[in-house]
Order: C-alpha cells, then sequence, then structure tokens
C-alpha cells in the first residue's frame, strides 16, 4: 500500500501538443493505462505549448511536428529548459530522418497501445531525463536546415512569439551565447551561435564580415574604410557593422567587386 | 532582251525595281505572320498582292524618273513607260508567289502549334491525374486521417465507420479512371465536400465551410479534379498559418455560359511568407487551364484584409463537351 502511495506522490506531469484534437484524444485514451502519469494539459499549437510548458514544467511532452504557425520544433527552441519529448507524426520524410539519425524516440500515427507502451518504458529506462537541452540540441540543430525553418527564424520577446522571415534581417551580432538578430523592428535574442546560423543561412545573402557579425548583404549601402585593414558596412537602417580583413574579401566576393 | 541602254542605267532599272519587289515581299511575310486570313477570306490576299504590285510599279517609276532624267536617253523613258504593264504582271506574279508561300507555311507552322498545344494538354492531363494521385494519396492527409479513424473507434465507433466510408469514396474518386474529359460540376462537388468533410473531422471545431452554388453551374462540366489543389492551398493556408477558427468559402456560379469558382480562405499576411507563393497547387491549375484554352487570365488570386481569394472562370469549350 505504502508504495502504491509512493508511487502517485511522485507522478509525472504529462502535457500534450497537437493541432488535431482527435490526435490528441488517442493519447489521452492510451495514457489512462499509465496511472503513474497526470495528463496536466493539453495544447492546439506551439504557442499554447510554450506558455503551458512554462506554467506546468512538465516530464514529459508528447509533441506533434506538423503544426499551425510554428512546427514542433520552433517550438522547442522557444522552451529555456524542454522537458523530455516523445515526437508524434503523420508523416514527414525530414523530420523522421532526424529522429533516426539522432536516437530520439517517436510515433509514427497511427500507433497502437503497444508501440505507445514502448515509447513510455523506453523514457522510463533512460531515467526519465528531465534535462533533455543537451540530448536534443544536435537534432534542433539539423532541423533547422530543413527547407521550411531555412525562410524564417522564430524568436520570442518579453513572452511574444514572433516569426521573423530572415530577408527582413539587417544583421547578425554575437552576444555571448546567444545571437542578436537586429530587424527594422528592433533587436531579438535566439539561444544559438554564429557558427549555426552561418551554416543554415542563405550564403549569397548573408555574409560572416567579422566572428561576431553576420550582415544581410542588401542592406548594405556603402562600406568605408576603418582602422588599419578593417572595415565598416553602413546599413540602410544606419547600422554599423565590423568588417574584418578576410571578411572584406569574402564580401568582396559575394558582391561581385 | 538587249535593248540598247548602258549597263549603267540597266543597273540601276534592276536594281531599284528588284530592291522595291524584295521590299515588297519583306513587308507582306511580315503582315502574314502576324494576321493570317481565314480560310473564306482569302480573297484579302490576292487584294493585298496587287495593291502591293501597284505600289511597288508606281514607286519604281517615280524613283527611276527621278534618278535618270538626266542621264537617261529619251528612249529609255520611252521603253519605262512601255513597259508599264509587263513590270505590274511581274511584280504582281512574284509579290503573289510570295504571299501564297507565306500563307501556306504560318498556316502550316499554326497547325503545328496547336498540335503541339494540344498533345501538351493531353499530357498535362495525365501528369495531372498522377500529381491528383500523389495529391489526394498525399500521405500526410491519408496518415492523419487514419489515425483519426484510430481514435473515433474508441471514443465514437459509428462516427469511426462513417469516416471510413468518406475516406474510401473520396479515395475512389482519386482512382477513379476518366472515360470522360470533363466532369459535371456537381460531381467535383461532391468530391470536394467529401475531401472537406474529412478535414472537419480532422480539425474538429477549427474548420467550417461555405458552399454556395446556383443550379446552372451544377450542371455545367469542369476538368475533372481542377478544383481539388485550390481547396487544398485553402486548408493549407488557413489551418497552418493561422491559430483561429477558419472558415472556407466556396462559391460556384454561371456567367455568360462559363463557369465562375471562387475559394476563399483566412491568412496571415505577416506569417504567410513568400515561400508559399502562390502555391504549387495554384500553379498547376494554372498550367492546365493555359493548355486548354490557350490564356493565362483563368485564375486570379488576391489578397486583402486577411482574406485570400482564388477566382477561377472555366470558359465553354464546345470541343470539350461533345467528346
Amino acid at each position: 500500500m505504502y508504495s502504491r502511495q509512493l508511487l502517485i506522490f511522485q507522478s509525472m506531469k504529462v502535457i500534450i501538443i497537437d493541432d488535431e484534437p482527435l490526435a490528441r484524444s488517442i493519447i489521452r485514451e492510451y495514457l489512462q493505462f499509465h496511472p503513474e502519469l497526470e495528463l496536466i494539459g493539453e495544447c492546439n499549437d506551439g504557442f499554447e505549448g510554450v506558455k503551458s510548458i512554462q506554467q506546468h514544467q512538465p516530464d514529459l511532452i508528447f509533441l506533434d511536428v506538423q503544426m499551425p504557425k510554428i512546427n514542433g520544433f520552433e517550438m522547442l527552441e522557444l522552451v529555456e529548459e524542454p522537458p523530455a519529448v516523445i515526437f508524434t507524426t503523420a508523416f514527414d520524410e525530414y523530420a523522421i530522418k532526424a529522429f533516426e539519425s539522432h536516437a530520439v524516440d517517436y510515433l509514427l500515427k497511427p500507433f497502437s497501445r503497444d508501440r505507445f507502451d514502448k515509447a513510455i518504458a523506453k523514457w522510463n529506462l533512460a531515467g526519465k531525463s528531465v534535462s533533455s537541452k543537451e540530448q536534443l540540441a544536435p537534432l534542433l540543430d539539423s532541423v533547422s536546415s530543413s527547407p521550411a525553418e531555412q525562410h524564417r527564424v522564430v524568436v520570442k520577446l518579453a513572452g511574444k512569439i514572433r516569426i521573423i522571415p530572415i530577408e527582413e534581417i539587417h544583421y547578425l551580432e554575437a552576444a555571448d551565447d546567444y545571437v542578436k538578430i537586429h530587424t527594422r523592428e528592433g533587436a531579438f535574442l535566439k539561444n544559438k551561435t554564429m557558427g549555426h546560423f552561418e551554416s543554415v543561412l542563405n550564403k549569397t545573402l548573408f555574409v560572416r564580415t567579422h566572428r561576431s557579425y553576420m550582415v544581410n548583404i542588401t542592406e548594405i549601402t556603402r562600406i568605408d574604410p576603418y582602422e588599419k585593414d578593417n572595415h565598416l558596412a553602413i546599413l540602410k537602417s544606419g547600422g554599423r557593422v565590423p568588417v574584418s580583413k578576410t571578411g572584406y574579401s569574402k564580401l568582396k566576393s559575394v558582391l561581385g567587386l | 532582251m538587249h535593248y540598247g541602254f548602258s549597263v549603267n542605267i540597266a543597273m540601276v532599272d534592276s536594281i531599284t525595281t528588284n530592291g522595291l519587289l524584295l521590299g515588297a515581299c519583306w513587308i507582306i511575310s511580315n503582315i502574314l505572320r502576324y494576321y493570317l486570313p481565314y480560310s473564306d477570306r482569302y480573297w484579302y490576299i490576292l487584294i493585298l498582292s496587287i495593291i502591293f504590285s501597284l505600289v511597288v510599279n508606281a514607286l519604281s517609276k517615280f524613283i527611276l524618273n527621278l534618278i535618270l532624267i538626266d542621264s537617261a536617253s529619251t528612249e529609255y523613258l520611252i521603253f519605262l513607260s512601255n513597259s508599264y504593264w509587263i513590270r505590274l504582271g511581274l511584280a504582281f506574279l512574284l509579290v503573289g508567289c510570295m504571299a501564297v508561300i507565306c500563307v501556306l507555311w504560318y498556316t502550316q507552322e499554326e497547325e503545328q502549334e496547336n498540335r503541339q498545344r494540344k498533345n501538351d494538354a493531353e499530357k498535362l492531363s495525365r501528369d495531372a491525374e498522377l500529381y491528383k494521385l500523389r495529391q489526394q494519396l498525399q500521405p500526410h492527409f491519408l496518415f492523419n486521417s487514419l489515425n483519426s479513424i484510430s481514435a473515433l473507434i474508441g471514443s465514437d465507433p459509428s462516427q469511426a465507420r462513417n469516416m471510413i466510408h468518406q475516406l474510401s469514396d473520396f479515395l475512389r474518386t482519386t482512382l477513379r479512371k476518366e472515360e470522360e474529359e470533363w466532369v459535371k460540376m456537381e460531381e467535383e462537388l461532391q468530391s470536394l465536400e467529401l475531401y472537406l468533410e474529412i478535414e472537419k473531422v480532422r480539425f474538429g471545431h477549427r474548420l467550417s465551410t461555405t458552399i454556395l452554388k446556383d443550379e446552372k453551374s451544377l450542371q455545367m462540366l469542369i476538368p475533372p479534379m481542377l478544383l481539388q489543389p485550390v481547396v487544398e492551398n485553402a486548408i493549407k493556408f488557413g489551418l497552418y498559418d493561422t491559430t483561429d477558427a477558419v472558415t472556407i468559402y466556396i462559391s460556384v456560379s454561371s456567367e455568360n455560359d462559363s463557369l465562375r469558382v471562387i475559394v476563399q480562405n483566412p491568412f496571415d499576411p505577416e506569417t504567410a511568407n513568400p515561400r508559399h507563393g502562390t502555391g504549387f497547387g495554384l500553379n498547376s491549375v494554372k498550367r492546365r487551364l493555359y493548355l486548354l484554352f490557350a490564356r493565362t487570365d483563368l485564375v486570379e488570386t488576391s489578397a486583402k484584409e486577411h482574406v485570400f481569394t482564388t477566382t477561377i472562370n472555366i470558359p465553354k469549350h464546345e470541343s470539350y463537351h461533345n467528346r
């Protein structure tokens, strides 16, 4: 009796994030057979998902990949401390390839109760790892070069989620563990490295002009000399972006000078 | 034929006359390139040739008189005026021959182009069939529908059975071999409604539809599965670019013997980003209509105040009705 009480006391919090009500209901149904898992929330989309995760700090989430506005991966990027994730998807070759190469568990819809139970067992075995940030990072890095995500960057500012088309980015600036994304409407912080953006963003549009800077070449109005071998790129917005010696030669080759 | 004129005069005469004839032939061939008379109006060509030979003759006479008035003998000037009818006849023959050759050439070219277009249209309808199969058997749609059915079996078995029937009816429509090239609007709408019913079960309260149709338009004909990509596009924009409840509006009406279909869906101008463009689906519709009617103005799209509108006009096309 005591052990059962302990089990209930230790119950794990679960959230389902999926835009289709019936897809949520089948997970809800399967969860009934796992009394140790307590369903504390259901979300219709990524925006609700981010809010709910922050509010409830779940141990495990079931996350659909294709959802309105922002997909499951983009949602995860916005969460500070992502919980353990079991992805669900109907069909998305790109995502499935990413899951396989990073050994992340996922459920293909429609899935059986057996398959569902196995996923739960696997998560139990992995020690119900809460800090999955390190685990998820390589996955998120690889999917953010997917065709859909190359065209936009999803950021969060003061609790509000913004989707920035990459053409609207003026320049990027490294800031400690973050990258500062400068746009017409101000700067947004994203928890990524410059190297990540360098590999993801279109190389004919963005040039790494400096160790800590990348610039949208369509925003440049002129390039001025600045101290010794360095230059300064002056942007339409009035912004000034440092250009190193190697950055200058890269810039010249992209601009065809 | 030696009339005893100097080489100089003979040269000037032949260069001027032949040059003008050449010019006339060139102009005629250009006129006929852009304007080919219908077969019951071939006498246009006769008139054209007569006019051109008259003009050529008059011009050459005028120019020769002008150039040679001082240097030439009076014999030449007399010869010039005496040979008027011979010159006119020769000019008419030459210009006429040129016109006939051009008419034959361009008619043949036009026919070849028509044949090419018809071939393209046939090929495209085959491709559309394949594309449609790929689209409708679109794995994402199919697996999500199966997932919904799986969920319903637990909670609402009779609704699950209903959805299986809808899904099979829809899949059957997409697999159906078309014996006639065009189908009645009524049939096309039924298949669209099936598709939308399935999507409604999947998306629950988020999706609703309004369909307006007039009786006359239902009996009119439409290339099969023409509207499916348009509606899919509307769903994609509406359901995946917004998070609110979505109403898809479809209106079918007849306007002076042609069909007009309007599809409207809400969208978010801030995030409906450029990568969507007009959508691959819409491009295939445009292309299909172009190959059938050689017109590019049949599909129009507009985005205004969060509503995306696609308007499609389908002209009546006799040859397709008779098949």
